[in-house]
């Protein structure tokens, strides 16, 4: 069970804008959602290891060998807004 | 012309070889087929005659790759809108490894946005249809890449899996769809969904030429940590039989898959006879936490995507929106504004389920039972695997569902993974081969339904192997009318 | 400052200290040096879809090194995680840290605690364009992500500093300490080395923490200390005045001296950490241990112990050449080539007569470790007399001078001591026979006396002659042994 408040939270948490017709929406359904994942409540899963990844490597290390960098032109090819051979944002301020 | 369409991918390869089909000329065929595609099935298409007559084992063969790799200068949006236009400066390895096999990308297909979905209909540029009934789903996140092959649209394609991306459409166009071990290929510059269960992997007409795909794209690379390869590579399929082998049935995704269609399990019922007939033995078994994989899986994969999807910020790439004067900082109006836009309702839907899964309070009552209920999963596999050699099951609980059937209940939506999400929270391999067709429940046109094979990780040879010796005594060669030739 | 009756400071540090590898954390650019904007940087330090991490190996080796060095317990399997936040200097939204198992923990550097030391990478730079240039105000803001990346080791200390002056001299200790290992150029000002504190006061005698604020961007040992002494004056205010001290981030501005709240980078602060899927545990091998082990040089404090304990120097020098690595590494030098000699008496020199000479001439010319060993052997076979050794120190030191080593000026100087007894004791008797009065003083028993003979003794010898001997044979002559 997750309400509109936790919701809303969760979303600025995301950067995700919702409406107030979208935060009722979004509450039903990751409610319902919330409702199945919690039949795992059932078991008992005391002293259990939890699994983070599956393959059993450790150390996988690169050596520190330089090598060529991408040309600036083409990184800030994609760029939304190009300046001064940066990437500019609006202010984190204003 | 046609009938190069109806080759599979070796036979024209062999044919290549052999001086009877020249490269072009094979190319061509699929790029015109690809030209005329209906089902909505491409995002990207090679124009006919621009073949660059590559060589190598796979002769220049065309392959459809789903937009979620990279491919350096070529648009990849993984389905996404946030993406829109975007030209990675980089390619996969999957797709460096299958050109420098001699493969030649025919077309980049449609996917559900950020390979989130079970139909294609959460496309960022539209639905994909299903070539055996145009108002059916081709199943998901895949379903670009299963409905070409099924269409023959393309000879070939790659697709990822993570809950069951690739087995799942695979099984709902009537091709065959492979989901390698963990590891086995490399996932560098294919766009992440959920780090710890993404697994690229091959979608074809039949089981030798997935072989052939896999053994093209395994091993390891230094540019993906956790990537190993398969020991010794990989084994062409040759069994005609099956003696010797034992077979496991696992109850839970079987006779009591949740909402299996009465359908899918005649058919089921069929081919678990057939593999005793092949000389396997069979038994039934357990798989007692598999029920909890969908749980499990709905709280690891989203809260994955919510830190893999955060890079969308509209700073260094893609879609960016203007900032609105509100009470927020110009910075934080913009991102929001952004990924607002760029983002499709499921992605975001996933996106809020795993921030909520991860935000402070919340993360031993959801990640942390979640991952442990990973590792219980993981610890039944190992426990049947002592009796069996492999695991069967369908893929699907269903065949393919109609176009919005499912859009508006997300969680009956996620059900359509059932039988497939645990072998990924086990990492472990495993395969969808066509296995007949069934109606639905209900009614309606004959469908295709899937096989799933699972074996221990990195058996990938003998997988191919079994799945080889079913394959050629179902002999299934039904074709969808929607197809070209 | 020290604060007033009845409060106590408690201060913890958490440093940052930027790695000199080749290359980045998690990919194979290079390091950047203040190049032009975003040319070093690749899809993986740009966060391009489908790029993953690869970890810097040496980066590794480095932060061993460092755990090593504060006498951390190793982990002997640590993973990384991620830690999740919108800002545009961090790429990915997420920065690759480590958090519940960290690579070492429970360490110690002279008298205080490390909780924790980890890797993690750097953010990007960010020129905020604007107004004043600075944050505050800014139009809008440049991303340069040559930064992005950059190998880090966070080091958290426990809270166990109780002064602004203390906390400035163990960040001194830690940057010794690192630089010694050759893993950083550990410097504030170009923001190699960045120390954060968090600091709270409590009333004296009590046991649990007040309320700590943290400070950031002190970039020099001299605003770390400024910025503490402020806060501290500011939180006893606070509580003064009757109210609670608020859990506050401040920015210290080096031009104003001062320190103003800010905005957090999060609506709220939380990280959601999760861990790393794209990166696997790391768990030392021998290997990696020993590699890391033999890479360590002696440090600061076991120096320190070895020099006050094994050579007999006394504390304070003990301390200032063991904590200053270039002076530290003069006296090593100096006492190697003044085999045999008194290592307590070396160190005098070192830090006495060379360091007042080297201050004098604005440490202009250095001198030769072998030449002060010279002179200190000169000293102590009495071939010269103490002043003349801190002469020939002294024209060593001088930039205009041009002598080949203390041998020379000894020679041009003539400051040879009379080593003749005979011809010595000629020239007291005769300054005995020129200073009557005096010889009858000391005579009548008042041993002050001497000093006008001496005085004669040394005109004649022009103060080669060694002072004590001078003495001891007018005694005897005038018999008042
Ligand atoms: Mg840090
Ligand atoms: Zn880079």
């Amino acid at each position: 069970m997750i309400d509109r408040d936790q919701v809303l939270h969760v979303a600025r948490l995301a950067r995700l804008e919702l409406t107030e017709a979208e935060l009722e929406k979004m509450a039903d359904e990751l409610s319902g959602i919330l409702d199945h994942v919690e039949r795992m409540n059932e078991l008992d899963l005391d002293g259990v290891e939890p699994t983070t990844h599956v393959v059993q490597l450790e150390n996988v290390l690169r050596a520190d060998t330089p090598r060529p960098s991408w040309p600036r032109e083409k990184i800030l090819e994609p760029a939304p807004d190009p300046d001064e051979g940066a990437f500019r944002v609006p202010s984190p301020q204003a | 012309m046609s009938d190069v369409l109806e080759l599979t991918a070796a036979e024209a390869i062999d044919r290549i070889t052999k001086g009877e089909l020249g490269s072009d000329e094979y190319f061509d065929a699929y790029a015109e087929a690809a030209a005329g595609d209906e089902l909505g099935a491409y995002l990207w298409r090679a124009k006919p005659g621009t073949s660059d007559g590559a060589t190598g084992e796979l002769n220049g063969a065309p392959i459809a790759v789903k937009d979620i790799f990279c491919t350096e200068g070529i648009e990849t949006t993984a389905g996404s809108r946030i993406l829109e236009g975007y030209r990675p400066p980089y390619t996969a390895t999957a797709v460096r490894r299958l050109a420098a096999a001699g493969a030649q990308v025919l077309g980049k297909t449609n996917m559900d946005e950020f390979a989130m979905g079970s139909s294609n209909e959460n496309s960022g540029y539209g639905l994909v249809r299903n070539p055996w009934d145009l108002e059916r789903v081709p199943g998901g996140s895949s379903g670009g890449s299963a409905a070409v092959v099924a269409a023959r649209l393309a000879p070939w394609a790659i697709g990822t899996d993570t809950g069951g991306s690739i087995r799942q459409p695979a099984s709902l166009c009537g091709v065959v769809g492979l989901k390698p071990t963990y590891g086995a290929i490399s996932r560098y510059g294919m766009i992440a969904f959920a780090s710890s269960l993404d697994q690229c992997g091959p979608l074809t007409r039949d089981v030798m030429d997935a072989a052939i795909l896999l053994r093209v794209m395994e091993g390891r690379d230094h540019c993906d940590s956790t990537s190993v390869g398969i020991e010794g590579g990989v084994e062409l399929p040759s069994r005609t039989d099956l003696k010797g082998l034992r077979f496991g049935v696992p109850r839970e995704l079987a006779s009591e898959a949740e909402g299996i269609e009465e359908g899918v399990r005649e058919v089921f019922e069929r081919n678990v006879a057939l593999i005793q007939e092949l000389g396997a033995e069979v038994d039934e078994c357990e798989l007692p936490h598999s029920a909890h994989g969908i749980s499990a899986y709905y709280v690891l994969a989203p809260a994955e995507a919510s830190a893999n999807l955060a890079r969308y910020d509209g700073v260094r790439y893609g879609l960016r929106e203007g900032a609105s004067s509100g009470t927020d900082s110009e910075l934080a109006s913009m991102y929001e504004r952004t990924r607002t836009a760029g983002f499709g309702p499921e992605v975001k839907r996933r996106i809020m389920l795993g921030t909520y899964a991860l935000s402070s309070g919340y993360y031993d009552a959801y990640y942390g039972r979640a991952q442990r209920v990973r590792t219980k999963i993981a610890e039944d596999f190992a426990t049947a695997f002592e009796r069996f050699d492999y695991l069967v099951t369908p893929t699907s609980p269903t065949v393919a569902f109609e176009l919005g059937a499912r859009a508006e209940n997300p969680l009956a939506m996620y059900m359509s993974d059932y039988c497939t999400v645990p072998m990924p929270l086990a990492g472990l391999p495993a395969i969808s081969i066509p296995a007949g067709l069934a109606q639905p429940d209900g009614g309606g046109p004959e469908l295709p339904v899937g096989l799933q094979l699972v074996s221990p990780a990195f058996g990938e040879s003998g997988l191919l192997d079994a799945a080889h010796a079913i394959e050629g005594a179902i002999g299934f060669d039904a074709r969808p009318v929607g197809a070209a030739g | 400052m020290s604060l007033p009756e009845g409060y106590e400071a408690v201060i913890g540090l958490e440093i940052h200290v930027q790695l000199q590898t080749q290359t980045k954390m998690f990919c194979g650019c290079a390091l950047s040096f203040g190049d032009e904007p975003n040319v070093h940087t690749c899809p993986v330090c740009l966060a391009h879809p489908g790029s993953l991490p690869t970890v810097n190996e040496r980066a590794v080796d480095y932060a061993l090194r460092i755990g090593m060095a504060l006498e951390c317990d190793l982990a002997p399997r640590s993973i990384f995680h991620r830690k999740n936040y919108f800002y545009p200097d961090n790429p990915k939204a997420y920065q690759i840290s480590q958090y519940d198992i960290p690579l070492a923990t429970k360490g110690r550097l002279g008298d205080v605690r490390v909780h924790r030391v980890h890797l993690e990478e750097d953010a990007a730079k960010m020129i905020h364009v604007g107004q004043s240039g600075r944050i505050h105000g800014s139009a809008h803001s440049l991303v340069d992500f040559n930064r992005a990346g950059t190998p880090l080791v966070e080091i958290v200390t426990e809270p166990d500093l109780r002064s602004e002056e203390e906390a400035r001299e163990w960040a001194q200790l830690l940057r010794t300490t690192v630089r010694q290992l050759g893993v950083s150029d550990v410097n504030m000002e170009e923001g190699s080395l960045r120390v954060d504190a968090n600091v709270s006061i409590r009333r004296a005698g009590e046991s649990e923490l007040g309320t700590k604020t943290e400070l950031k961007n002190m970039n020099s040992f001299r605003f770390l200390e400024r910025g503490i002494e402020a806060e501290l004056d500011r939180q006893v205010g606070v509580v003064e005045s009757g109210e609670e001290v608020a859990q506050e981030t401040f920015h210290f501005d080096p031009r104003a001296g001062s320190l103003t709240p800010l905005r957090s980078k999060e609506y709220a602060h939380d990280y959601r950490y999760f861990p790393e899927p794209d990166l696997v545990p790391l768990a030392p091998t021998e290997e990696m241990l020993s590699a890391a082990r033999d890479a360590l040089p002696e440090l600061p404090a076991k120096r320190r112990e070895r020099y006050r304990d094994e050579l007999g120097l006394p504390d304070e020098s003990a301390r200032q050449l063991a904590f200053d690595a270039d002076l530290g590494e003069y006296f090593e030098n100096a006492l190697d080539a003044a085999d045999g000699l008194e290592p307590r008496i070396v160190a005098n020199w070192v830090t006495g007569e060379l360091a007042a000479a080297q201050r004098h001439f604005g440490h202009k010319k250095d001198v030769e470790p072998t030449h002060v060993a010279e002179v200190v052997r000169m000293v102590a076979d009495k071939r010269i007399s103490h002043a003349s050794g801190r002469e020939v120190l002294h024209t060593l030191s001088d930039p205009g001078s041009s002598v080949a080593g203390p041998e020379e000026v000894v020679e041009r100087r003539q400051l040879e001591m009379e080593s003749d007894a005979s011809a010595l004791e000629a020239i007291v008797a005769a300054a005995i026979e020129a200073e009557p009065a005096a010889a009858e003083k000391v005579r009548a028993g008042n041993p002050k006396a001497v000093g006008p003979i001496v005085g004669a003794v040394m005109r004649e010898t022009k103060g080669t002659a060694d002072g004590g001997e001078v003495t001891r044979l007018i005694r005897e002559q005038l018999g008042a042994g």
